[in-house]
């Protein structure tokens, strides 16, 4: 009767059973490095499709010749065409995809609700209600180019306040937190229409635009905000990713193994909101990329979180370019808005996923 | 190891659930809290850890409060098993076990945290499913894959929420043995909720009957499982009987 350590794991049964879990969860870095691969040639696919000529073997020298000036070389027409052009979008593409798929599965993980995602939450919603005052009235907290976009942010972040104040009474518990983002999420839409019925047309469509969501008015000084959120924020939930583990077996079971239930789901909410916020101000409300991607990932490598979250992160990044790609040329010259073409793919595949998910999924 | 609890009161609402419970274990075994439904047999278990937190009363391990000592601290000393593990997410039963390392390791497990879990799951005989997902397991193997979550957190109190309620009798007898030989060979205090007074009788060292929030009786087996506590504590008409020299519970009816 030894559950000690040995040494020689290797000569042991003990030892052959964490042989074998390590290479099962080898399998699950392999998908994650398969994704990095993934999200590498789709942004070669992105950046090459368009109505100027620009070849997939050009994206990745001008991406190059950033890099190593000196050894790589690229056309400067293709230069100017992408780094002007194409490029921001295709990066705002990937951050905002991984804050998102990231987000999500958080989110999902530590409300233990499949369905949770920041729109389920009312995060999106605020942040629409706050551009859409900045549209129609032209006023809010920031005046300028961050106009929109600051007033997006601070009403996000209201509403994150809100779920995250009522449900600190309730004792951090994932039902109040579902339920008051929902209510949440229905206060901001109606305020939302009430503001629009007193505008005139053109603002109400420029409201309506940003809240379908769009990568094109990305500029590469919106950067400076979003890769620190992301480079901080993301991180830190694929750090806490295994305490979402243990939060998935229950409360009670989570707080028998050490861990403070009510801060960690309270921390878990305050930087998945912080990280939608952050990136949702500058590319609109673009839909299903936080519900979808963790659920695709899930039935790929299953629920645990240590694998699940960087996984859903790349795979919305990847589903975000892609949507992307086909929004810019789909009916071109016309770009239509990113966050109908990821409704249009995500309806359908999450309708398939409610049919044939696996347990759990 | 000296566990004891003293005066320990407790309210839901303003429903008063455990009125001044004390009792004291010093050396490791099998304790059995038995009592009806209602008795307060999970929330004494759960005021044990501080999942629920008494209104008054102190539990002390070694003279330390656990009111004192952090989440991580309780969870390095307490091991526990719940009635209820609702897993919402599809885990395999390595991972499952290998979270009775998270009071040792705060982000990342390391291969010692994998090499204790792997040394767990043999010792409950769970090696031929450890890749499988926890819902596809029995009733039984799912009892014992948290029993070895429980023991990879290398605890010395073990606190099992009726360990045996869902299992048929075959599995009742199994888990009951795995507790019954991890306290005599691994030198664990293992205080369990138990609703199968025979079983209770044959396995536990000491039993202590609640009711109403009460200590009714407390002591070997055969002192407490008496004709006159089970009417008095269940209402139950019974009779009892002495087989391996240990009282055994035969229901006749309710009173």
């Amino acid at each position: 009767m030894d559950y000690t350590p040995h040494k020689n794991i290797c000569q042991t049964e003990a030892g052959y059973l964490t042989v074998r879990y390590y290479r099962f969860i080898h399998k699950k870095a392999l998908f994650i490095a398969a994704l990095c691969l993934l999200i590498l040639v789709s942004i070669g696919i992105a950046a090459s499709v368009g109505s100027a000529d620009v070849s997939f073997g050009d994206v990745y020298a001008s991406l190059l010749s950033k890099i190593f000036p000196e050894t790589v070389e690229s056309s400067w027409v293709a230069d100017i065409c992408l780094w002007k052009l194409r490029f921001p979008r295709i990066f705002m593409g990937l951050f905002a995809g991984i804050a998102l798929g990231t987000a999500g599965c958080a989110m999902q993980g530590a409300l233990k609700n499949p369905l949770a995602d920041p729109y389920m939450l009312g995060i999106a919603s605020a942040a629409g209600f706050g551009a859409a005052i900045a549209i129609i009235f032209g006023t809010g907290f920031f005046a300028g180019k961050y106009l929109i976009v600051g007033n997006a942010f601070l009403f996000s972040l209201m509403a994150a306040a809100i779920i995250i104040a009522i449900s600190e009474k309730k004792n951090g518990s994932a039902e109040a937190m579902i339920l008051t983002g929902v209510a949440v999420m229905f206060f901001f839409q109606a305020l939302t229409t009430f503001v629009e019925y007193f505008a005139d047309a053109e603002a109400v469509k420029g409201a309506m635009f940003w809240m379908v969501g769009d990568l094109g008015k990305t500029r590469w000084e919106d950067f400076y905000f979003v890769i620190p959120i992301v480079g901080v924020l993301v991180p830190l939930l694929i750090w806490k990713s295994w305490d979402l583990n243990i939060i998935g077996t229950g409360d009670e079971s989570a707080k028998s193994l050490g861990i403070n239930v009510k801060r960690f789901r309270i921390l878990i909410m305050v930087a998945s909101s912080l990280l939608v916020s952050g990136v949702v101000c500058f590319v609109g409300a673009i839909g299903f990329i936080g519900l979808i991607s963790p659920h695709i990932c899930r039935l790929i490598i299953g629920g645990d979180n240590r694998f699940l979250i960087p996984a859903s992160g790349l795979m919305g990044a990847v589903f975000l370019i892609i949507s992307d790609s086909i929004a810019r040329t789909l009916l071109s010259p016309v770009i239509v808005p990113v966050g109908v073409v990821t409704a249009f793919l995500g309806v359908p595949f999450f309708l398939y996923l409610i049919m044939y998910r696996r347990e759990y999924c | 190891m000296r566990l004891s609890i003293d005066g320990v009161t407790l309210s839901y609402a303003s429903v008063p659930v455990l009125h001044g419970i004390s009792m004291e274990f010093c050396e490791p075994g099998v304790i059995g809290i038995i009592g009806p439904n209602g008795a307060g047999k999970s929330t004494l278990l759960r005021c044990i850890n501080q999942i629920l937190t008494p209104k008054s009363g102190t539990v002390c391990l070694d003279g330390k409060k656990t009111r004192d000592m952090d989440t991580v601290e309780i969870a390095r000393n307490f091991g526990y098993v719940p009635q209820e593990f609702p897993l919402t997410f599809q885990a395999t039963v390595f991972d499952t076990v290998l979270m009775g390392r998270r009071p040792f390791s705060s982000w990342k497990v390391n291969r010692e945290d994998v090499e204790i879990a792997g040394a767990a799951l043999k010792l409950l005989n769970l090696e031929e499913v450890a890749l499988r997902y926890h819902s596809e397991l029995s009733g039984g193997q799912q009892q014992r894959v948290l029993i070895a979550r429980a023991l990879a957190q290398q605890s010395r109190v073990l606190l099992l929420d009726e360990p045996t309620s869902k299992l048929d009798i075959r599995n009742q007898l199994e888990v009951m043995d795995i507790i019954r030989s991890l306290a005599e060979e691994r030198e664990l205090l293992s205080i369990l909720v138990i609703h199968d007074l025979n079983l209770a009788s044959r396995y536990a060292d000491r039993l202590i009957m609640l009711k109403e929030g009460k200590i009714y009786a407390a002591g070997d087996p055969t002192s407490v499982l008496t004709q006159e506590n089970i009417r008095a504590v269940y209402g139950v008409e019974a009779a009892v009987v002495l087989e391996d020299n240990l009282p055994h519970i035969i229901p006749k009816r309710p009173i």
